[in-house]
């Protein structure tokens, strides 16, 4: 049975909420966007936990900073674009620099978050996160993924950014799929080419596989939960065992998940290569699907680029 | 065992041999921040050696008053009041800005004593409050002091953190401007004037102290009335002379991060001794 779409804001909403029911020191700093990133799910249970500082990006980060030196686990949550842009300095400096326990998490990631436009939509995270020291950088794939990486970001200490989505996305993984920070996913075996791709990138990277199957191409699809720290091994498996490599990510092409794939390829196991993002461009206002074609988000723009690095190979 | 209160004719006192080892500990570094180090000088010695609870013993001491260094740049008064109250050994400072030392050049976490590691400015009263939500939720009484620079008021950051101490009352809050008029490229008033500043912050739900920040006598009496205070957060409006005490140095936006050489060194050091860097006052 097909299981409806859900975002992956909704899971996080959720998790936080059920992890507040036996984990009493989980705190949530909101910038007046909880309603949205789905993190008054936990305020309505746990008011006395729970800050609304207001539309104040910076205050949310530093706030969230110093109440994790007093033993909470803080959870400071906005819109993605808001936070790490507008607050990107108060990340560096007050929860990376100073290596605090606070977890970015933000909804509002990708072209997905539609007829907003450009301003609310946010291509740049994974760049600009990833390239922060002491940071880890998640994007899960699912509902399912997007509760488990709560959990595991919970538990772990120290700072974490992690983009959730506004946009429903298909269930395509399973309930006893591991999640491990670090460790990617293999969700289909293959020999010709591997794609590597993270959030709501992965069902079009599985669909693409399902249908270039029928042509006689097989690919491997490999769901990169964990942009950073990338998993290297997967990347140099991956090259062996296919030799040529298409990463596919809701972000500008520059800075992220191929960026990251790329640099383990150059350094580690040198293959041919594609990378699928939004080339270089603001987004504008549409649906998620306009959007997603318009930018070459689509399963078909995975199928031309294996296509295109098998010549390569 | 915690620091007891000092006698303010003492604090006094060593306030002269603060500022000369601050100039020592700069001349040494070959660059460092003077200006605002000198002027907020009686607002450190007042801090550690008559306001909070601390043990230089044990830097991590659940129970400890928290001092948020905001103007991370002042690195060398911080260091200096630090070593004096023995944190870490005096010799230690003349390793400051070297590579391979603890003593960063400006305010890191790695130095005993130290809270947060700032340098970008308007970072610091957020994370203050952030502590003294969080102190409250856990039940602890212990006071959170914010050291801001006027310069650094210009951030809009700060004004979001002061409307946040004011909505959820933190009594425990305390910010400290070192207001000596002077920043990076002049005066500033001239470049981005902050007056009326006290209205300012009155205005955003703070109890207001002004007081000469050179005057220990002051600085003493400011604190002791804000544990009077209830219900809204304070700031003492500290009135201080950028590079006080070294006259080449006093009001000059040059010595705002700029070390002396050994004959500036040589000379301020004169001065000092002669007599400046006293409780002669702020306006």
């Amino acid at each position: 049975m097909e299981l409806k779409p859900i975002p992956t804001r909704d899971g996080f909403g959720e998790e936080i909420t059920a992890l507040g029911r036996v984990n009493q020191n989980i705190v949530v700093v909101s910038g007046d966007l909880e309603d949205a990133t789905r993190a008054e799910y936990f305020k309505k249970e746990f008011p006395e936990r729970f800050f609304n500082l207001g539309i104040a990006e910076q205050d949310v980060i530093g706030t969230a900073a110093g109440l994790s030196t007093q033993g909470f686990v803080v959870f400071a949550t906005s819109f993605a674009v808001f936070l790490t842009n507008r607050a990107y300095d108060m990340i560096r400096l007050d929860i990376c620099y100073n290596n605090c326990n606070v977890k970015v998490v933000c909804s509002h990631g990708g072209v997905t978050v539609g007829e907003d436009g450009a301003s609310a939509q946010c291509l740049e995270d994974f760049a600009i996160m990833r390239v922060l020291p002491n940071m880890r950088v998640i994007c899960p794939a699912d509902v399912l993924e997007a509760k488990k990486a709560t959990r595991a970001i919970t538990n772990t200490p120290g700072p974490f950014y992690m983009r959730t989505s506004r946009a429903p996305l298909p269930i395509i993984t399973k309930q006893e799929d591991p999640f491990v920070i670090g460790k990617a996913n293999v969700l289909r075996k293959g020999k010709d080419v591997t794609v590597i791709a993270c959030g709501a990138m992965v069902s079009e990277a599985l669909s693409a596989a399902e249908k270039l199957f029928h042509e006689g191409i097989s690919v491997k699809v490999v769901n990169m939960h964990t942009i950073k720290p990338i998993d290297i091994q997967a990347i140099v498996v991956s090259v062996k065992e296919t030799g040529a490599i298409v990463t596919a990510e809701e972000h500008q092409m520059a800075g992220g998940l191929g960026s990251a794939v790329a640099e383990v390829v150059a350094e580690h196991a040198p293959a041919p290569m594609e990378i699928i993002g939004v080339k270089d461009s603001f987004g504008e206002s549409g649906t998620p699907a306009q959007l997603q074609a318009h930018y070459g988000l689509k399963d078909v723009n995975i199928i031309e680029a294996v296509k295109k690095v098998i010549k390569r190979k | 065992m915690s620091v007891k209160p000092l006698d303010i004719v003492s604090l006094e006192r060593q306030a002269v041999q603060i500022r000369h080892e601050i100039l020592e500990t700069l001349a040494c570094a070959g660059s460092g921040h003077p200006g605002g180090s000198l002027s907020s000088v009686e607002i450190m010695l007042t801090l550690y050696g008559h306001q909070m609870s601390h043990k230089p013993s044990d830097p991590k001491w659940e129970g400890r008053d928290r001092l948020i260094i905001s103007k991370g740049h002042v690195s060398p008064v911080v260091y200096v009041t630090l070593a004096n109250f023995g944190y870490f050994p005096k010799e230690e400072l003349k390793t400051f800005r070297k590579f391979g030392a603890r003593l960063q050049g400006h305010v890191h976490t790695k130095v005993p004593g130290v809270e947060f590691s700032t340098g970008s400015l308007g970072h610091g009263l957020a994370f203050a409050n952030g502590i003294a939500l969080g102190a409250r939720m856990r039940g602890k009484d212990f006071k959170v002091y914010c050291l801001l620079g006027d310069g650094e008021i210009q951030e809009g950051s700060v004004w979001e953190a002061a409307m946040t101490a004011a909505h959820y009352k933190l009594d425990h809050v305390c910010a400290i401007v070192d207001y000596n008029k002077v920043q990076e490229n002049g005066p500033t008033n001239e470049i981005k004037n902050l007056e009326p500043l006290g209205q300012k912050w009155a205005s955003f739900g703070w109890h207001v102290f002004e007081v000469n920040g050179h005057s220990i006598k002051d600085l003493v009496a400011a604190f002791d009335a804000l544990k009077d205070i209830q219900g809204k957060p304070s700031v003492i409006i500290a009135h201080t002379v950028k590079g006080k005490g070294v006259s080449f140095m006093e009001g000059k936006s040059a010595w705002h991060g700029k070390a002396p050489n050994q004959e500036q060194l040589a000379q301020a050091l004169k001065e000092l001794s002669a007599g400046g860097g006293s409780a002669s006052g702020g306006k």
